[in-house]
């Protein structure tokens, strides 16, 4: 919960101010607003926002309305077509008072909600009304009331991103010149799709047939509305199952608790860094957290063993990456990760494994998760050794950049690390296996070679 | 003049009464799809003929229409597998047109003949690629169509034309109350259809061992309904805002009709994506044992598959089939925390409170992941005695004891389910093996060649 800054209480104030202003003419003593129609498609409006409820926050103030969430918009077209503004405005009201708000301070957001939609809804009926939208939909002639419904579409696009960018401005401190970038683009797919059906039920509504047969334009519209909620849940139950990989990697060797979480975090850093977005960085995040998961393969008996490794060992070890590559094989939308979970032990000078590859013969994504991973398994605590600070880590990886990783990813690294900071970096062990209690290495620094090069590379 | 008349109407639902007749008996065969193909083959063939033979009336509507099927339909193709209606545009318009009373405020003409010849036309045009890609026509999609479209024409005889009894009741607001009357006997129709069509698909469709016997018609047709108040409910809906919407302002509104319908496709789409890679998530994780050598390769995905097969022949559908697979695809994840793998992943040898152990252990990491918590339940009890243990239980407990025991031979299989018989008492539930005992059998059967 944060307080709202003073610039954006007052924009609040103006746009309440201008949603009532706008929305007065229906009040007046001798307008002749048709209150069923208004009360009907508030109703309307405001049970289309129901299912809302659950829904994920928006990440604006308001919401900015992406298809498939947000107000239910081919109502609130469908009103600026058949009302005048003023009635519009006053039919766009209640869905925002009643719908959900997630985040603090609560009246505030309503009270925004219902001012932007409100005008939005006005503007649009307005526009409607000037290209003769009335006169289009008392006749039979479909293709003419295209011409008002496209002017609805335009007048609303242009007022909701008037909006958003002045409440992103003062609200959430965006600078001015990048709070309206990219609004409008994005906004008018959305909208129009909206419109076109709001269109649709607003010819339905004047018909013969009356509002029963545009509830039926507008069934569909609702049913699409309660997917994003079903859609969020699969992707939390996604993400959960995810990390129910990695924690059966947890079952079986207790060193790694949190490491691949971390692992995956400084990839993103990495990532960033790099000027990658979007998907390729939820792939990165997702290829730093499972990177490790091929140690699924490896017999716990050998995961588990205290004292050095025998050359036999060694090699069931790195083994890990190719089951690790064998696991993940079916999962479609992985795509680069898999790369990077099977060339994570590769080095820059070809002495890695499993392919030995060389230089840029390694995949990308499977550079960027070999710095964060070793960077990580230096700054964490193990029970072999105790962690390391955060500048000895990068002076190491710095040491060894070039021979072992690559040098873009490491300086991206120290970059990411000047800007953000790493917390997290010390974390408990999982506590110690009663029956087998670390031996022979606490607080001893790690024996050469052998376990150690399959938790963490260490440069050298 | 209307090709309509009394004699035309009386003669159709003497055909819909000897298509039922033979759907009822062959619904008890494996040959209703045959059945089914052979009653729309019929009724194109007879509504082509009737308007080649009268010609067509109000060429530009059904051109529309005609096109709007077609197109529907090949946008349809590109669909995943799994979808309930794999064109759902096209079911939309063909209902649409079915449902068509007036032309921008004119009565329309067409009757039922003309409506199943240019459905006809519309869903061969739009199988011509498919066709030409070599992959087959369709057969069962176009029947499911022609039948559903036909059956909703003539619903709506009393409604449309002149001198209909209930005409009066089409042209006022009422109307929408009269086409829902229509829609629900139309996609009841459609549901039991679509699952005729689909029983004799599960044939070969699950496991690669087992094939399988046709499961029961029940579950399939459940399933089908089930379906109806989300997606289905936006096709129907939408058919008939096509056919008002066309009422009221002509063939224009065709295209604005379906974008509500676009929208709700968008939407499930992503889901459907969203779904999809979840199910591969689960089935990695399910494959981590045999990765890491606890379970023989292929263990998992195998008992799902007959799981799955066992669960639909008993009765099992809709959420409590996904619930099953899940649970059979990750049953034997607790043995992750053994520190020595079980001699060739066979739990049903070990002594029971080891079983149970190592289910309780699997139980925990399964309710860390994502899956519904019935799941986990699933997975926790798969040891212990089937009268404590809910039906997904027990079908997994007998399938993973089958597949433990049995190599790839039938001899084995045939001792594999003698051992299952003798533990009845007490392991494992009768019926369950029986039902195992009969998926197998049609399984043998169908694998058998010849």
């Amino acid at each position: 919960m944060k307080r709202i800054p003073g610039p954006a209480r007052a924009y609040i104030l103006c746009a309440v101010v201008g949603a009532g202003v706008c929305a007065l003419p229906a009040l007046r003593p001798g307008a002749d607003t048709p209150w069923t129609a208004v009360a009907l498609l508030a109703g309307l409006h405001a049970l289309g926002e129901m299912p809302g409820r659950r829904r994920i926050p928006g990440r604006l103030l308001g919401e900015s309305a992406p298809a498939g969430s947000g107000p239910f918009l081919p109502v609130l077209f469908a009103a600026a077509l058949l009302l005048p503004p003023a009635g519009a405005a006053l039919a766009a009201v209640p869905a925002a008072l009643l719908g959900h708000v997630d985040r603090r301070p609560a009246g505030a957001r309503r009270a925004w909600r219902a001012a932007r939609l409100a005008l939005a809804a006005a503007a649009a009926s307005g526009a409607a009304a000037l290209c003769g939208g009335p006169a289009a939909l008392a006749g039979p002639a479909l293709p003419y009331a295209l011409v008002p419904a496209g002017a609805a579409v335009l007048a609303c696009c242009l007022a909701v991103t008037a909006l958003d960018g002045g409440i992103l401005a003062t609200a959430e401190r965006v600078p001015v010149r990048a709070a309206w970038r990219g609004l409008l683009s994005r906004s008018l797919g959305p909208h129009l799709l909206h419109g076109l059906a709001g269109l649709m039920a607003a010819v339905m509504w004047r018909s013969a047939y009356g509002p029963p047969a545009a509830l039926l334009v507008l069934l569909p519209v609702y049913l699409s509305s309660r997917v994003p909620a079903r859609h969020h849940r699969e992707q939390r139950a996604h993400r959960c199952t995810v990390r129910a990989l990695v924690q059966a990697v947890d079952i079986k060797d207790r060193y790694t608790g949190g490491h691949s979480e971390r692992v995956g975090r400084a990839s993103v850093l990495i990532a960033r860094e790099l000027g990658m977005d979007g998907e390729r960085l939820e792939v990165l995040r997702i290829a730093g957290i499972l990177h490790d998961v091929g140690k699924l393969g490896v017999p716990t008996r050998v995961l588990r063993k205290d004292g050095p490794l025998t050359p036999e060992e060694r090699r069931v070890i790195e083994l890990h990456p190719e089951y690790g590559h064998e696991i993940v094989r079916g999962i479609g939308f992985l795509g680069e990760a898999r790369a990077a979970i099977l060339h994570h032990h590769e080095r820059l000078d070809g002495s890695g494994y499993p392919c030995g590859l060389a230089g840029r013969q390694i995949p990308e994504a499977a550079r960027v998760v070999a710095v964060a991973d070793a960077f990580d398994a230096m700054t964490s605590t193990r029970s072999y050794r105790r962690a390391r600070p955060v500048h000895t880590a990068v002076e190491e990886l710095r040491r060894c950049a070039g021979t072992q990783f690559d040098p873009r990813m490491v300086r991206a690294l120290v970059r990411a690390l000047e800007r953000h900071g790493w917390e997290g970096a010390v974390t408990a062990d999982e506590p110690a296996v009663p029956a087998q209690p670390p031996r022979g290495r606490g607080g001893a620094p790690a024996p050469p070679g052998a376990a150690s090069a399959f938790r963490h590379r260490r440069g050298g | 003049m209307r090709p309509t008349a009394p004699g035309a109407v009386f003669a159709v639902f003497a055909a819909f009464a000897a298509f039922a007749v033979k759907v009822v008996k062959a619904v008890t065969a494996v040959n209703a799809a045959a059945a089914v193909n052979a009653a729309a083959v019929v009724l194109a063939a007879a509504g082509l003929g009737w308007t080649g033979w009268q010609g067509v009336t109000e060429p530009v509507v059904a051109l529309t229409f005609g096109l709007m099927v077609a197109m529907g339909e090949l946008a349809g193709r590109r669909a995943g597998p799994g979808e309930r209606e794999p064109a759902p545009f096209g079911a939309a318009s063909a209902l649409g047109y079915a449902l068509l009373g007036a032309n921008a405020g004119h009565a329309t003409a067409h009757g039922f003949p003309q409506t199943v010849a240019v459905v006809t036309a519309g869903v061969l045009a739009g199988a011509v690629p498919r066709v030409a890609r070599g992959r087959g026509p369709a057969l069962g999609h176009a029947a499911r169509r022609i039948i559903t479209v036909a059956f909703a024409a003539v619903c709506v005889q009393p409604l449309h034309g002149p001198g209909a009894p209930a005409e009066s009741l089409a042209t006022g607001p009422g109307c929408v109350l009269a086409l829902l009357l229509v829609l629900v006997p139309t996609a009841l129709c459609d549901a039991v259809l679509a699952s005729l069509l689909l029983r004799p698909g599960t044939l070969s469709g699950g496991a690669e061992r087992t094939g399988g016997p046709p499961v029961p018609f029940g579950p399939l047709l459940r399933d089908e309904l089930r379906s109806l108040p989300g997606a289905g409910c936006a096709v129907w809906a939408t058919g008939a805002v096509m056919a008002l919407g066309t009422a009221v302002a002509g063939p224009w509104a065709l295209p604005l009709c379906c974008l509500p319908l676009l929208l709700t496709q968008l939407s499930l789409r992503r889901l459907t994506a969203v779904r999809t890679t979840y199910r591969q998530t689960v089935a990695s994780l399910a494959r981590a044992t045999e990765v890491a050598g606890y379970t023989p390769h292929g263990h998992a995905r195998r008992v799902a598959a007959l799981s799955a097969l066992v669960g639909r022949e008993m009765g099992l559908s809709g959420f409590d089939l996904t619930v099953l697979e899940y649970a059979a695809l990750m049953h034997d994840i607790g043995q992750l925390s053994l520190v020595d793998p079980v001699p060739a992943g066979a739990t049903a040898l070990l002594p029971a409170p080891e079983q149970r152990r190592i289910a309780l252990l699997g139980g925990a990491v399964v309710r860390r992941t994502g899956v519904p918590s019935a799941v986990a339940v699933v997975v926790e009890r798969q040891a212990e005695p089937y009268r404590e243990q809910p039906l997904p239980a027990r079908i997994v407990r007998a399938v993973n004891a089958y597949d433990d025991l049995t190599g790839d031979s039938v001899r084995s299989a045939l001792t594999a389910l003698e051992r299952l018989r003798l533990g009845t008492a007490h392991d494992y539930q009768p019926e369950v093996v029986e039902s195992l005992a009969r998926v197998l059998r049609g399984g043998l059967e169908f694998a058998r060649p010849g």
